[in-house]
């Protein structure tokens, strides 16, 4: 305890040095505070908009689905996997979909779409395109020959609300489908791949059109949190029937986006670790000069009989609690800036509309969490510690004799 | 009085190598942060041009002619008559290594005996490719289609494996002619190719485009006309605005645009302007964590040389000397950091990383963003200024607050101090 007092005091012997390395450290922690809060935050909101446009967290397909989707590749008795699968706690919603090529013509243009069968009330709790109607409504239980469609296809289509768009696709026996739909609704989601290719139509009337005989293609399921998806999808494999079926993550289901996220937390942690070094080779030299410049008191303690060794911890107390200062400081301010951007939001200008494409929002929004928050400090703590060894085991080497000259 | 007299100089670099092991250590952080700078910005350019050039081959060119009309609504209406008779008037106007691709691009369905998908159906010269877009070279598998070939098809290395197909098979390819038929025509694969992107693979299909001009009954017709430069990098922006001009001034009056690669590539041309500031407030970051220890540094410096300073100001020399002669020291640090770091990172650009860095275990994710699968680090003098810039002004700026510091000591203050 004494120790720690006499380091206390060391510290503030020269206290426009002590503060500018304080401020340096207190510096590159809430650099990276809010940093790694704004891209876990940015991470979560990228797979939140995938998710919610079309994967869902988890999903099961039949086998070779995924690979190679084809009509004939169904999971019959969805309901009773339903059954199943809504006993597990952690999962927010499930909903059936079922999706077929078709050759889509309004009066004069036709061209190729991606019809996809939801169940509507299901859907709305799990994906984001009711809440993109431009135009017109979503679906409704109630709705039979009705479909809400992109505003790209539509446009090209040149469909509007309450026109009537026919469909002309093969079922799942392979026998010829067609069908005439009244579009109820138009979606924008702003990916422009999805606002070109999609009709969704209720899941009843996508059975009938294309002989589905209660069979569908997809379960989609999301969870409370995003980090119950891995546990959920373990869990779902245990399921009696789920077994002979294949069940799926968003990071198997979106392989780019966990790639890119990765790639992203990588160039990231190159770019804090050279900070991190500048900052140490930065603050190195006060290090060394608080070593230095008291050369002759050492001399004066180690020849009235101080150890070395104690030495070597006073003078660690003294950066480790230096250290300390600032990293509380920096975690503080961190926070604080974290907080501030979260609530307001962070645009991203002219890079918005480059990121829209990946189904990513204008705004983004830091998320503090303990991760984001521990991980830089204690990088900042490890490599501050060790640059604070180099001067300082150079201590046990000091002659009593020698220093005292000096 | 000269701002460099030769005495202030030779005092500032002696002070400077007083300490070494203090100046050395500084150096390190100076040289580690400008290096950090100019290697990262080197490999950030290095993606984004490739990202541009995978976009630009990615059958958009330099600029395009187009019907305004089709860019809104991708169809057959609006498309350009007697392209071929354009693209030569064209040709005249643009010198020798400009290269024209005439293509005839539109929506259809691509079957099989089993399944039906939407493509991107686009009549190309196969020729007229070549150096200009993907399709231009070598195919993954099968044999290039030939310029007579009625039947021939090439298609997506994913889009053939995810229906099952091969090399020689027979598909089905119906798109809509002028008056809203839709027509159709039976084509053989005679190969696949392989993009950037995975998307683009399996969205589009190339078809010799007499034959596709055949199918839908509109000989001459084509949507686009792509316009590539050659033999320079991938911006192009000064040439580019000067060809649209002279395009658009000869295209006037036949309902037809020239459009420049920034204006096809909106997102793409925004990222581009953002990089900068991007880059800017990374070089800003980085000197503010050796500004910390620069600052510290020098006034250590200054107050082991307290008496120094005292006895100068007794001999007569004023508190701007004195500013100047910290000032110097602090500008030959910096100087000699810069250099250092110049050189190591031309080194580490020409060098170490002249074969690129290899993404390749992030395949889908760089993919997604259309970045290529290996970066190589692109040095920009722009780059290299602006790092040196903020790491010179900023540097003198800090180092005003020492030298501010020595000029105020005065004489008996000094002398008190030990």
């Amino acid at each position: 305890m004494n120790d720690l007092l006499l380091a206390w005091r060391n510290i503030w012997r020269n206290p426009r040095r002590s503060i500018l390395t304080t401020l340096a450290i207190a510096f590159a922690t809430a650099l990276l505070v809010f940093m790694l809060s704004f891209q876990f935050g940015a991470y979560d909101d990228m797979i939140d908009s995938s998710v919610r446009l079309s994967t869902g967290h988890v999903q099961i397909v039949a086998p070779g689905y995924h690979q190679r989707p084809e009509m004939r590749k169904v999971i019959d008795n969805p309901e009773e996997l339903l059954q199943e699968a809504t006993m597990l706690s952690t999962v927010d919603a499930v909903s059936l979909r079922s999706e077929a090529f078709v050759l889509a013509s309004g009066e004069k243009r036709s061209r190729g779409v991606m019809v996809t069968g939801v169940a509507p009330h299901h859907e709305s709790k799990i994906s984001s395109v009711p809440q993109q109607i431009k135009k017109g409504r979503y679906l409704t239980e109630g709705d039979g020959a009705a479909g809400v469609i992109g505003a790209l296809a539509a446009q090209h289509l040149q469909l509007d609300i309450g026109d009537e768009c026919v469909l002309l696709g093969s079922g799942r026996d392979g026998s010829i489908a067609a069908a005439v739909i009244e579009i109820v609704g138009i979606f924008k989601s702003g990916v422009d791949e999805f606002d070109r290719s999609i009709m969704q139509l209720p899941l009843a009337e996508f059975d009938t059109i294309f002989s589905m005989e209660g069979a569908v293609h997809r379960l989609i399921f999301t969870f409370a949190h995003l980090s119950d998806s891995q546990a959920g999808a373990a869990q779902l494999r245990q399921g009696e029937r789920a077994r002979k079926l294949q069940v799926l993550t968003w990071e198997e289901l979106t392989p780019g986006l966990k790639q890119s996220i990765e790639l992203d937390l990588i160039s990231g942690i190159i770019m804090y670790f050279i900070l991190v070094i500048v900052v140490a080779f930065s603050i190195l030299n006060t290090f060394f000069m608080a070593i230095f410049e008291r050369k002759k008191e050492f001399g004066v303690l180690m020849s009235i009989g101080m150890k070395p060794r104690r030495l070597v911890v006073l003078m660690l107390l003294e950066s480790f609690s230096m250290t300390t200062v600032g990293l509380v400081l920096g975690i503080l301010c961190g926070i604080i800036i974290t907080l501030v951007a979260a609530r307001y939001g962070i645009s991203m200008g002219d890079s918005a509309e480059f990121m829209a494409q990946y189904g990513m929002p204008e705004r983004l929004y830091p998320k503090l969490t303990l991760l984001s928050v521990m991980v830089g400090p204690l990088l900042i703590f490890v490599v501050t510690l060790l640059t604070a060894l180099i001067p300082v085991l150079r201590i046990p080497s000091l002659r009593p004799v020698e220093a005292l000259r000096s | 009085m000269r701002f460099f007299d030769l005495l202030s100089v030779q005092i500032s670099w002696r002070n400077l190598w007083r300490n070494p092991r203090r100046t050395t250590i500084i150096l390190t952080a100076i040289v580690v942060g400008i290096i950090s700078m100019i290697v990262l910005s080197a490999f950030g350019r290095g993606m984004m041009e490739g990202m541009v050039k995978n976009s630009i081959d990615n059958l958009v060119g330099h600029i395009k002619i187009q019907n305004p009309q089709y860019r809104i609504d991708p169809a057959i209406d609006n498309r350009i008559d007697q392209a071929e008779k354009i693209a030569a008037q064209i040709g005249e106007l643009l010198p020798d290594d400009v290269q024209l691709a005439t293509r005839l691009r539109l929506d259809g369905v691509l079957s099989t005996s089993r399944e039906h998908t939407g493509v991107m159906i686009v009549g190309i010269d196969p020729a007229a490719e070549k150096g200009v877009s993907f399709i231009g070279r070598p195919l993954y598998q099968g044999t290039p289609l030939q310029p007579e070939d009625a039947r021939g098809l090439l298609i997506g290395q994913g889009l053939l494996e995810r229906l099952g197909l091969e090399i020689g098979k027979k598909v089905v390819v119906l798109s809509q002619d002028a008056s809203g038929e839709g027509r159709s025509k039976a084509f053989r694969i005679r190969g696949s190719y392989r993009a950037e992107m995975r998307d683009t693979e399996k969205r589009y299909i190339f078809i010799n485009l007499k034959s596709f001009q055949d199918m839908l009954a509109a000989p001459g017709s084509a949507t686009e006309i792509s316009i590539s430069l050659r033999n320079a990098n991938a911006y192009q922006t000064g040439r580019v605005e000067d060809y649209v001009g002279r395009i658009n001034e000869r295209l006037d009056g036949l309902g037809l645009e020239a459009t420049g690669w920034r204006q096809l590539l909106p997102a793409i041309a925004a990222y581009i302007d953002m990089f900068d500031v991007y880059m800017l407030i990374w070089f800003v970051v980085v000197f503010v964590a050796m500004g910390f220890g620069l600052a510290n540094t020098v006034l250590m410096a200054v107050y082991e040389r307290m008496r120094e300073f005292g006895l100068q100001r007794a001999l007569g020399l004023r508190s701007s000397g004195i500013i100047k002669n910290v000032m110097i020291e602090v500008l030959f640090l910096l100087l000699i950091g810069m250099a250092l770091a110049d050189l190591c990172s031309f080194f580490l650009v020409k060098v170490v990383f002249r074969s690129g860095i290899d993404l390749g275990s992030f395949g889908a994710g760089i993919e997604m963003w259309g970045i290529s699968r290996i970066v190589y680090p692109v040095l920009s003098l722009s780059d290299i200024v602006m790092a040196n810039g903020v790491v010179v002004l900023l540097g003198l700026l800090v180092g005003l607050y020492p030298a501010l510091h020595a000029a105020r000591f005065t004489p008996i203050e000094t002398m008190r101090h030990l």
